[in-house]
């Protein structure tokens, strides 16, 4: 009784899907988009590959950038001051520069909304009270959270770093429905190419204290090794824990198949 | 039920003995996994999978208790409480990362150890109970792994839950209220979060429960062997402890040293971006895919692009989607040949290969876009897919000649190594 009607669902399903196969057409629409978008160039940093470790002088740097630069209109709420140890700051220079920002806080006298200066367990403010400001800000576009944006991102880090270094002047041969709109901006590593967000970083726009040379191409890396910390801080530590879990393991395994040898040793299988 | 000889359990110790006439606990386990189980001596590696998928529950289980300690099931703020695992908590980080790794390296072990009952037939009698649970078994752990994949409240998350829900509304007239019903609103929210953090702490435990009736089971005719020939007496066999305690203990390494590498190296390999986001009703992300170990049902899902008969093709896709797994309730019984490996099924052999090239290609067209080739390959590879079960199996069961099979398994293990040796002993 089971084959008889399982040969005939069987059937069902099979017809359904060689008619299927007849009605759906074998070409593909002509996406234009995909002719102008381009994939994203290659970054290679110091937290990279098994045996990463953290360029601290260029996370400093990207620090930098993003306070100076992306900070005006991106938030990064998942990074608490205290964290910023990790590049290489004392604890009092941690201090001193949650000491620079106002955060949110209430007046003890008349519970007031007011600010006060930031401590080591304050997150980085953000530059909007809530969406609806950020979106009257921006053109009603919404700056994204950068905390985690090398992780959220197809492409991660080459990704950002391709979108900071990309923008261009439109093409000759682009199509005009994909020409950017007012507010918009051409950038060939974005999705569908134009975003609201204009080319954030120019020439020496910022100034290093380590006297590294400001171009558009190094504060893009140093910003792009700072987000990469801040998606994930725990990454160095992660890759030296997997190792001695993982050499743990190997001596682990050899001497289960030394004992696994030794009990066979005497039967045949 | 066991073999005659199987060893009988005899404490030394007066403290077990006194244990033992009270709650012979530690009887059961002598019986189940310890010496006094015997197995087939002719087990090859394929054959561990069955452990490691039980390693690979007590892992998600810890790591999942561990994890409920830090994380806050409410929409508001769920995203955020990963996000606290993944950066404050001690070792959270690691916690975290294994969970989501383990709910990957358990479909792999499991997968393989489906294809491994499939290829030497361990789901034919006397083991079709065996066979059944484990389909059960397989029902819940995708139950299980779809709600954990909501839990983080990212963007893919929140639409995974929006795709998943929506196949009841295809269900004609009772589908929308079902799937409201389901969700606890119109799309998913915070009581739909809450739902399926709740199912998702309890589901394990039904899982683990079902393992010891799927091992229970098993237990009754003992285990089956790569030549499909029953135990007959008791040089075919060898205590599970320590022959068989050892070689999983070996497999567990090598298991481990995968899921670590994963784990450590390459954490979010198998995850998307978009789930780093946080979940957005008003944003659709441009590509919708479950995860990995849903993919070749989801491209079945997906081939259904004709209304045929009068069902449309949504319901066509959902229909076939369930069916394909519960089609797998009736191969015991759509397989007809008493022969169980494959090793003597030179017909069937070559169908189960093209099997397992097909799910491949189903798990690869799952992942793309819904453009061509991908469409009309999804829809050869669903063809195969139903044929394969549902007419090819019951036909070559009938049609098939089997090779010549030894009269036992240690007949089976002396040939082999009769061959090795003069082979060895030819090639010096």
């Amino acid at each position: 009784m089971v084959r008889p009607l399982g040969f005939l669902v069987g059937l069902g399903f099979i017809t359904a899907l060689v008619l299927a196969i007849f009605t759906t057409p074998l070409s593909n629409e002509h996406n234009a988009t995909h002719d102008f978008h381009k994939h994203p160039k290659k970054l290679a940093l110091a937290s990279d590959g098994l045996v990463p470790h953290w360029d601290k002088q260029q996370l400093q740097r990207g620090m930098q950038v993003y306070k100076e630069v992306c900070s005006a209109c991106h938030s990064l709420n998942f990074v608490a001051f205290r964290n910023i140890q990790d590049l290489g700051y004392t604890e009092g220079q941690v201090k001193t520069f949650a000491k620079g920002f106002q955060v949110p806080s209430i007046n003890p006298d008349t519970g007031e909304p007011a600010t006060r200066d930031g401590l080591s367990s304050d997150h980085f403010p953000a530059p909007y009270a809530n969406e609806v400001a950020a979106r009257a800000a921006n053109n009603n576009a919404l700056p994204p959270d950068l905390s985690l944006i090398t992780k959220a991102r197809e492409g991660g880090k080459n990704y950002v770093y391709s979108l900071l270094t990309g923008y261009q002047n439109p093409p000759q041969n682009l199509p005009k429905e994909l020409a950017p709109s007012t507010g918009l901006h051409y950038n060939p590593y974005f999705a569908n190419l134009n975003l609201a967000m204009a080319k954030p970083l120019s020439d020496g726009q910022v100034t290093y204290a380590d006297g590294t040379k400001a171009s558009v191409d190094q504060m893009a890396k140093d910003v792009t090794a700072f987000l990469v910390w801040t998606a994930e801080p725990k990454l160095v530590t992660r890759v030296q824990v997997g190792w001695a879990a993982f050499f743990f393991l190997l001596i682990f395994t050899v001497l289960t198949y030394l004992s696994y040898r030794n009990i066979w040793a005497d039967k045949k299988h | 039920m066991s073999f005659p000889w199987a060893k009988q359990y005899q404490p030394q110790h007066p403290l077990m003995q006194w244990i033992d006439e009270k709650l012979p606990m530690p009887r059961l386990v002598y019986n189940a996994i310890g010496a006094g189980y015997p197995v087939p001596r002719n087990l090859n590696y394929f054959w561990n999978f069955g452990v490691l998928a039980g390693a690979a529950l007590a892992i998600q289980i810890i790591t999942g208790i561990v994890l409920a300690m830090h994380y806050a099931a409410n929409a508001g703020v769920a995203f955020n409480s990963v996000e606290h695992i993944m950066r404050d908590v001690n070792a959270g980080w690691f916690i975290r990362y294994a969970h989501m790794n383990g709910a990957s390296m358990f479909f792999i072990v499991v997968y393989l150890h489906i294809f491994r009952g499939l290829y030497y037939g361990s789901y034919k009698a006397p083991r079709e109970m065996v066979w059944l649970l484990g389909v059960v078994i397989f029902l819940l752990m995708m139950a299980t792994a779809f709600m954990g994949y909501v839990l983080p409240w990212g963007q893919m998350s929140f639409w995974g839950a929006q795709v998943i829900t929506g196949f009841f509304s295809a269900i004609p007239v009772v589908g929308e209220p079902v799937r409201e019903w389901l969700l606890g609103g119109f799309v998913p929210d915070n009581a739909t979060l809450n739902r399926f953090f709740s199912l998702h702490y309890l589901l394990p435990f039904v899982i683990l429960g079902v393992v010891i009736l799927h091992i229970w089971a098993l237990h009754i005719p003992g285990s089956s062997n790569p030549t499909g020939i029953e135990v007959k007496d008791e040089q075919d066999t060898v205590p599970f402890h320590p022959y068989y305690t050892a070689k999983d203990g070996f497999g567990l390494g090598i298991f481990l040293l995968i899921f670590v590498a994963l784990t450590f190296f390459s954490p979010n390999m198998l995850g998307h971006a978009d789930n780093y986001i946080p979940a957005n009703s008003l944003s659709t992300p441009a590509h919708i895919v479950p995860e990995w170990y849903f993919l070749p049902f989801y491209a079945i899902l997906k081939a259904f692009t004709f209304n045929f008969l009068w069902i449309d093709a949504k319901l066509w896709g959902v229909i076939a989607m369930f069916a394909s797994i519960a089609l797998l309730f009736f191969l015991p019984w759509l397989d007809s040949s008493p022969i169980k490996s494959s090793t003597y099924r030179p017909m069937y052999r070559i169908f189960f290969w093209i099997l397992v090239f097909d799910v491949l290609l189903l798990g690869w067209c799952g992942m793309q876009p819904a453009e061509q080739p991908w469409v009309i390959l999804s829809q050869l590879g669903a063809i195969y897919y139903f044929a394969h079960f549902l007419v090819i199996i019951p036909i070559v069961s009938r049609i098939e000649r089997p090779l010549p099979m030894p009269n036992s398994i240690t007949e089976a293990v002396l040939a082999k190594h009769a061959t090795d040796t003069s082979s060895a002993s030819a090639t010096a």
